[in-house]
């Protein structure tokens, strides 16, 4: 039976039901099931979190300066992210200010990972979506280095380099140990590259497993060590010592200058390799137009990037900011985190009690009650689910809204914002692919658009990142070399109930944490996750949210072989953040697709 | 080539946590020679890569399920390992112990030596609680395993002697304040949300 949703899709669950359990290459566990026609259209979209995280449970009652550590552990991919919105969460409750210089390496911090979670998501986790590993091996080595040549400058494109490569890939195949490499569809029909584009793209997936490790190194550099870099509320755990040439920690002209180092090849990485292989990858996927869902529509971005320290308003955010409703680019909404009519979580659909489930809570008022029951046109156990019931609770997801609305929050949420405040940092790169690649601006919405996005803010953030050095440079040859504010550090002189609300936007989308403090301890804590505002159920109104908006009307070459919808999924980076579970020695680490 | 002891998994989940505390109680019992880098892996997945392709020898520690009695220890050498973690997700986007060694062979630069101490859990399903008591009193026997493997390849290890080891876990996540100030079960509302059973009271 067809459904028309208050936000404009129409639903029709009649046909046969599709179910992809897990989704992988993501963080964590998410579970996708879909209607397709005789056509093997998707005709209703199901997107559901089968995992309960409950942060909020294991906060309570601890120290606040403590609660970055905890949300960095939360998850293993926005660790910084996390650690950043928690302190900046306490520091917004407690009123501490920061130095300067705090706020410039805490924007080195975030923009590296900006571009390390960028280039990581586009090779690793999302280019196996287009590119055919296997189909590399037939490549002509020489008509590879011809194709990479013709795109870019980077200087590793000889002939004899392709040649090596297919050669030890053969070898990896041959020995069956595929690793990242299963769990794909190789040879599905909706691969298109030739195959030396696909070599080309494989050999750019080794070198950027390879370059990965020393973005890392400005973690390391600035948070004492990496994984898990050190945070602190107030400001950075780093002194400067620009003449010091061995204490441990500090900040010295030698770590400097390694930072320095990393960020050109950051921006050479980015300009050489990832956006040239983007180009190139889209030039041969330009039909495939589908997976906007509500991009066109509803977009939200909270802004991050805050170019001098303290001031968090739009004007101070190099990130854009703001709310477009209904597709209307002339208007840019503001929005308030504080505002209880704002953001608010609805749970109709959600694994989750409230008193009164017709209404969504502001996260100041957030109740996580797990309430685990499935509906009664539920098939299966609860152990053992079969195919979920939409029309009752289904996912341990709540549904964010903002003013009600259902909102796609990431990097295309934040380019289409900066393309509509014409913003020419955002305007100009995005006019420059659609011109390059003969499209038009509402190409943007879609499955492709997003993953542009993702590889332009890439060479954006890389870019920010010399912005940033330079500053701290000017700064310190000011002298003024203060990282860290610790007047309020002693719970004796904070009030003794407040609230405050920390913000970022994460490489995957809008992200922010709600602390209340009471009597120096942690009374309340609510993340509301980028994930959580993409992956949602529907809401008390029956509008369904982003990805499952995104799936809609997509043709599906072959429903055993569900490669359009992990093309469209993993194109939002999904990341469930709820960590790990142990499996046994044979665990079936393939995703399981019942089509019924 | 350095050493490497490595602990991975995510201690916010009870024995999942294991890893990670054999390598915070290894900083604490021996001084850490130069020739030896000690890490807090997390759940930090394909960015473990790096590591096994810097380091060798490699010694590995995780809470596995090797279908064993709740508990136990087992301890699995070189190209052995991949088959007892292929189906464990060591998290970042999902990419287990197994993707991770695939890559650095891959990259042509794989630790030549790696050995895994892995411990049976006893109990995943407690968010924000530590390590049971049957798998803590693993940690000692874990870190006698890894100094004689490591001996065998030169690398000696002396205990500390109350000289406290470099600090490798994040302040604030230390065993003893992660237990210690974890929240009674009543005030964090393990069971559910205050005000949502002040209700439920009421009613």
């Amino acid at each position: 039976m067809a459904i028309q949703t208050p936000n404009g899709f129409t639903l029709d669950n009649s046909g046969k039901r599709v179910v992809v359990d897990p989704i992988t290459r993501i963080e964590g566990h998410l579970r996708i099931e879909v209607n397709v026609d005789d056509d093997n259209i998707i005709r209703n979209a199901v997107s559901t979190g089968t995992m309960w995280r409950g942060l909020e449970v294991i906060l309570k009652g601890r120290d606040p300066r403590d609660a970055w550590a905890f949300t960095q552990r939360i998850c293993g991919v926005c660790t910084g992210t996390h650690a950043l919105t928690s302190v900046r969460a306490v520091e917004d409750a407690l009123n501490i200010d920061i130095p300067e210089n705090a706020n410039t390496i805490r924007n080195l911090m975030q923009l590296t990972l900006q571009v390390h979670d960028h280039i990581v998501h586009f090779y690793h986790l999302h280019a196996l979506d287009w590119v055919d590993v296997v189909s590399g091996l037939s490549a002509d080595p020489k008509a590879t280095s011809e194709l990479a040549q013709s795109i870019s400058n980077w200087p590793k494109s000889s002939p004899g380099y392709f040649k090596d490569l297919q050669t030890r890939l053969k070898k990896f195949v041959e020995s069956g140990q595929l690793g990242l490499f299963r769990n794909a569809y190789w040879g599905h029909p909706a691969y298109k590259l030739p195959p030396e584009a696909n070599l080309m793209a494989t050999a750019h997936y080794l070198e950027a497993l390879d370059f990965q490790k020393e973005i890392k190194k400005i973690h390391t550099i600035f948070g004492g060590k990496n994984p898990h870099p050190n945070w602190l509320v107030g400001g950075v755990p780093c002194p400067i010592n620009v003449s010091d040439t061995g204490a441990v920690g500090a900040i010295n002209i030698e770590r400097l200058a390694h930072v320095k180092r990393i960020i050109d090849q950051c921006r050479q990485f980015s300009e050489q390799v990832y956006l040239p292989d983007l180009l190139a990858i889209a030039s041969f996927y330009k039909d495939w137009t589908y997976g906007g869902g509500i991009s066109g529509q509803n977009v939200m971005s909270y802004g991050d990037i805050p170019e001098h320290a303290n001031d968090y308003s739009a004007d101070n955010l190099l990130l854009p900011r703001g709310a477009i409703l209904n597709g209307n680019l002339a208007e840019i909404h503001e929005v308030d985190q504080r505002n209880p009519d704002e953001i608010q979580e609805f749970v109709p659909h959600s694994w989750y009690s409230y008193a009164d489930e017709s209404i969504g809570l502001h996260p100041w008022d957030g109740v996580t009650e797990p309430n685990f029951e499935l509906g009664p046109n539920a098939k299966g156990t609860k152990t053992h689910l079969e195919e979920l019931d939409e029309d009752a609770k289904y996912s341990w997801i709540k549904s964010p809204r903002w003013k009600g609305n259902p909102m796609e929050v990431g990097p295309l949420a934040r380019y289409i914002i900066g393309y509509a405040q014409g913003n020419p940092e955002f305007k100009e790169p995005v006019d420059k692919v659609l011109t390059d690649l003969d499209l038009p601006v509402t190409a943007l919405f879609s499955t492709l658009g997003r993953t542009a996005a993702r590889g332009l803010e890439c060479v954006w953030a890389a870019d920010k990142m010399d912005h940033f050095y330079n500053k701290l440079i000017t700064n310190i040859r000011n002298g003024d070399v203060a990282t860290a504010n610790t007047q309020q550090w002693d719970p004796k002189t904070w009030p003794s109930d407040v609230k405050g609300v920390g913000f970022t936007e994460a490489p995957r989308g809008a992200l922010g944490h709600w602390i209340h403090i009471k009597d120096t301890r942690i009374e309340n804590y609510q993340a509301v996750v980028p994930t959580t505002w993409n992956a949602g159920p529907r809401d008390n109104e029956g509008n369904i949210g982003a990805y499952e908006a995104s799936l809609m009307d997509t043709p599906m070459a072959d429903p055993e072989q569900p490669l359009e919808i992990l093309r469209t999924i993993h194109s939002f980076d999904p990341c469930l953040a709820c960590s790990t579970h142990v499996m046994s020695p044979d665990g079936d680490e393939l995703a399981d697709i019942k089509v019924r | 080539m350095k050493a490497l002891a490595l602990g991975v998994g995510n201690l916010l989940w009870a024995d999942e946590g294991f890893g990670v505390r054999c390598v915070e109680a290894f900083a604490e019992r021996f001084a850490i020679p130069e020739q030896l880098t000690v890490a807090d892996g997390g759940t930090q997945g394909l960015y473990l890569v790096d590591l096994i392709r810097e380091h060798n020898p490699v010694v590995i520690f995780d809470a596995v399920d090797f279908g064993d009695a709740p508990g136990s220890m087992r301890v699995v050498a070189d190209d052995e390992i991949p088959a007892f973690v292929a189906g464990k997700k060591v998290s970042l986007h999902q990419a287990g112990l197994q993707d991770v060694i695939a890559c650095a062979k891959l990259l042509g630069d794989c630790a030549e030596n790696m050995l895994l101490i892995g411990v049976q859990p006893v109990e995943l399903e407690d968010y924000g609680g530590s390590l049971r008591p049957e798998v803590k009193a693993q940690i000692p026997a874990a870190l006698d395993v890894a100094r004689n493997y490591l001996t065998g390849f030169g690398i000696l290890l002396e205990e500390a002697r109350g000289k406290s080891g470099a600090s490798i876990i994040t302040p604030g996540l230390e065993l003893a304040a992660y237990e210690a100030e974890r929240p009674d079960s009543d005030s964090a509302c393990r069971q559910g949300d205050a005000r949502v059973l002040a209700r439920a009271r009421a009613q």
